[in-house]
């Protein structure tokens, strides 16, 4: 089962500058898991411990998955997965 | 060196004016890849969801419209403009540790000194990379096609 992954600016040079790769799991965690064996530090920047980094959004088809299911979010076949760094900082 | 237009200047300052003593964000969009010194084309405001004096954040579903409609028009987010409400143009600790843009560059406005009102502002602008800041010079045209600094 195949998830198209989008990747931001920022993590492409875990990617060989691709925009967009692809992944398998059943879950956000083994689709994580997944992306580590091919492109090696990447998990480290998604997340922190077990839990998704305050500053990075991953969209499951169009939903944030903290409105989900977090990383346990069910993935299936054709879904697509979006990584956009949060824009945010303040004084 | 960040070159842009006396119109989107003037916007962003609008912008940051009106949402005083909230922090104003937003960005300006150019056609992918950008040259070095940005010159922006769209001027693209944002909602601070926090709506806070001390703290900015992009909803996260206008985050995602943002940036696939920059995809559909092959643009990318030239300047990420925030202002600072009661402190200086300058990065803190907090947007260093969050700028995931490394191309872009990160616009600073203060309304410390004006407010709401007309006033002096500070408008600086930054290269956020791995941490390290950068300042550069903002030279500000009338358009880009005639490329004459105009005074501000």
């Amino acid at each position: 089962m195949a998830i198209e992954v989008r990747i931001p600016t920022i993590l492409r040079s875990y990617t060989d500058g691709e925009k967009a790769v692809s992944g398998e799991g059943q879950t956000l965690a083994e689709l994580i898991a997944d992306l580590e064996s091919r492109h090696t530090g990447i998990r480290e920047r998604l997340m922190d411990g077990e839990e998704l980094r305050r500053f990075v959004n991953v969209y499951l088809n169009d939903e944030d998955v903290r409105f989900l299911e977090g990383i346990s979010t069910k993935l299936a076949d054709g879904d697509s997965v979006t990584i956009l760094p949060a824009v945010a900082g303040g004084a | 060196m960040l070159t842009l237009t006396q119109e989107l200047y003037e916007q962003i300052v609008a912008h940051a004016r009106a949402d005083h003593p909230d922090e104003a964000c937003g960005v300006l969009a150019g056609p992918t890849p950008a040259p070095k010194d940005g010159r922006p084309q769209r001027f693209i405001p944002m909602l601070n969801a926090a709506r806070s004096p001390t703290f900015y954040e992009f909803d996260s579903q206008d985050l995602l419209k943002l940036y696939r409609d920059l995809d559909d028009r092959d643009e990318e987010p030239v300047v990420i403009y925030h202002s600072h409400t009661a402190t200086e143009a300058y990065p803190s600790r907090t947007d260093i540790s969050y700028a995931g843009e490394p191309g872009a560059h990160y616009v600073l406005v203060s309304t410390a000194e004006c407010g709401n009102d007309e006033g002096p502002v500070s408008f600086r602008s930054f290269r956020i990379v791995d941490g390290e800041v950068t300042e550069e010079d903002v030279r500000i045209v009338a358009s880009y096609e005639a490329d004459a600094d105009v005074p501000v």
